[in-house]
């Protein structure tokens, strides 16, 4: 299934241009050995070849890629690049606002919707250069973990098109993954980077939430909601995260605390860093090659000269339960914006505002934001509140507690991202509560609020990836990065790329 | 715990869904499902635990009460599904 990352890319036009990581593509670009409008069309050409088969955009962009491309290159020519990110092709998860672009958070209730403005995150890549080549394919409104509950037909994975690319950031990893871009932005509620991150074989990071800011990112649940860079090293990630990270007056839960220069901070290896393996991470069910792949790599990081120590999360079987509450309950109330009031579709068959409603909200949503809409007003509905959303909201304290204990000794954990590696299309549709626990490894660190970074550590033996996961302490993403650079540094599974 | 049509149809209602027969017989189902499987919270003794609303250490923000520039209101009702001159059109209220 796979070629050395300096191979053909399938033949692919442009391919050895967009097999450079965004570090050596700035490079490239201030040494002058390559245009932003090379880099650009070559990420394009890439796009019209492997679309059809990967389906990782809702809306390409060429038009605005290479406007955004020239004005690059001409800073570039005037000496004057912005930093690592100008030029660089990209993608944005299609729940990020863009002005002037289609955003749809795979909806059909936003399929007529440009937004009028810029998200924080979408602004401050403008402002850093960067191009914009596409909208990533999402599920609807960032509720799924395949993909498949996109309105437009979810994205395929790359290295199996059969298969799932995960869910719900599954367009950003697979476009990563596939070449398609250089990097890409997702968005991560209970897992929604970190899973197709390890479903593609790439890097992604879920920041601690407030890191970055949420201001026009199409709500989900907003306690929980986290923008964060997919790339496909830890250090390019390194990189996106410098470019969005940072308070931001339009958001209220935006921490004011000074952004780091991650990129630096990736040297330094593990040298005595300690290391938690909780034990509720390897359940009963999970793949045995995915466990084997995580267990290889946490020796890995021993060998790098890491203290790795077994840990507990004492109620991480509580985890799954308690966010599907909460994440449902913030839903519910989130999307009842969606009237077809002010924006967005409108069915009205003139027989009153409550009909218009109904009908606009029937004929607008899919099938699993009915059910998660429901669900989450059942848990806010009178009678249930306290059995449910407060009963989520106070076992939230307690998996906050559970990190806050091993943290005061670990200054990372490691775990397995997913249960197993991409499982095929239609595998889980049915079966609602299936596919909610496929996001069992990734759910308590959103709940608790951390930094969560998944990298690749294997493949099993259909040629799949495997992630590792690294979680840390509040607004420590440095350590995170830091020690996902040293195994990846030590490994060759980054290089692997799929055979499209 | 059995979740009955009437309680979904209730909860649509409430979340200004309208589900067809065959949708709230599975709504019903899958609710059910989903639901008891969460019971495990039950095992869980949270007398005194404070909730979790949110993570971030934040105490609300505030900011002057200064008057701003609007943006251009075209480029704002531009979306809007139905309009009359800079005012959002919808059915009526009061029937």
């Amino acid at each position: 299934m796979t070629t050395p990352a300096t191979g053909g890319g399938g033949g692919a036009p442009g391919s050895a241009l967009v097999d450079l990581t965004i570090d050596a593509a700035a490079a490239a670009l201030r040494a002058r050995r390559v245009s932003s409008t090379e880099l650009t069309t070559a990420a394009l050409a890439r796009i019209e070849a492997t679309e059809p088969t990967l389906h990782s955009f809702i809306t390409v962009t060429p038009e605005l890629a290479l406007a955004q491309a020239r004005e690059a290159d001409a800073r570039l020519a005037a000496g004057a690049p912005r930093g690592p990110l100008d030029g660089i092709p990209l993608a944005i998860k299609d729940i990020i606002n863009t002005r002037g672009v289609r955003t749809t958070a795979g909806s059909r209730i936003l399929e007529q919707f440009v937004s009028p403005y810029d998200a924080t995150v979408t602004q401050r890549l403008r402002a850093a250069g960067a191009v914009c080549v596409g909208k990533a394919n999402c599920d609807e409104f960032a509720m799924g973990s395949s993909n498949e509950s996109s309105a437009y037909g979810g994205a395929r994975n790359p290295w199996d098109p059969t298969r799932v690319p995960g869910g719900s950031s599954g367009g950003s990893a697979s476009a990563v993954a596939a070449r398609q871009c250089l990097g890409a932005l997702g968005t991560d509620t209970g897992g929604s980077i970190r899973q197709p991150a390890a479903h593609c074989g790439i890097v992604g990071l879920k920041p601690t939430y407030g890191r970055v800011s949420r201001y026009g990112v199409i709500a989900y649940a907003s306690s929980l909601d986290q923008v964060g860079p997919m790339a496909r090293t830890v250090r390019d990630c390194a990189h996106l995260l410098g470019g969005i990270a940072g308070h931001d007056r339009f958001d209220s839960t935006s921490v004011p605390r000074p952004v780091p220069d991650y990129a630096a901070a990736l040297d330094g290896g593990v040298r005595g860093l300690r290391i938690g393996l909780p034990k509720e991470y390897f359940v009963e069910g999970m793949s045995p090659e995915v466990a084997d792949a995580v267990r290889g790599a946490v020796r890995q990081l021993e060998a790098l000269g890491a203290v790795v120590e077994d840990v507990s999360l004492p109620h991480t079987e509580y985890a799954v339960a308690a966010y599907y509450l909460i994440a449902t309950a913030e839903a519910s109330s989130n999307l009842a914006r969606y009237d077809g009031t002010r924006y967005g579709l409108r069915v009205d068959r003139g027989q009153g505002l409550l009909d218009m409603y109904q009908q606009t909200r029937g004929a607008g949503f899919g099938a699993e934001v009915k059910r998660r809409i429901m669900l989450g007003t059942y848990a806010l509905s009178a009678g249930y509140y306290d059995a449910f959303y407060l009963k989520g909201q106070q076992v939230r304290t307690l998996i906050r507690r559970d990190f806050e204990q091993v943290f005061s000794t670990c200054q990372a954990i490691v775990t397995p991202t997913a249960p197993t590696t991409a499982f095929r299309l239609g595998e889980k549709i049915t079966d609602p509560l299936e596919m909610y626990l496929s996001d069992i490894f990734t759910i308590s660190v959103n709940l608790a609020g951390l930094p969560g970074l998944s990298l690749p550590c294997g493949f099993d033996r259909q040629g799949l990836p495997i992630g590792l996961q690294i979680i840390g302490r509040p607004f420590d993403e440095e350590t995170v990065l830091r020690a996902a650079h040293a195994y990846e540094q030590s490994t060759d599974w980054h290089q692997r790329r799929p055979d499209l | 715990m059995a979740i009955t049509r009437e309680e979904v149809r209730h909860i649509a209602l409430l979340a200004r869904l309208p589900l067809n027969a065959d949708e709230e017989i599975a709504f019903a189902q899958q609710l059910d499902h989903i639901l008891a499987a969460f019971t495990n919270l039950d095992r869980l003794d949270t007398t005194g635990v404070e909730p979790t609303a949110h993570i971030a250490p934040l105490a609300t923000p505030f900011r002057d009460d200064v008057v701003s520039t609007t943006p251009d209101p075209d480029a704002w009702l531009a979306n809007g599904p139905a309009r009359d001159g800079r005012f959002f059109k919808v059915p009526k209220i009061i029937e």
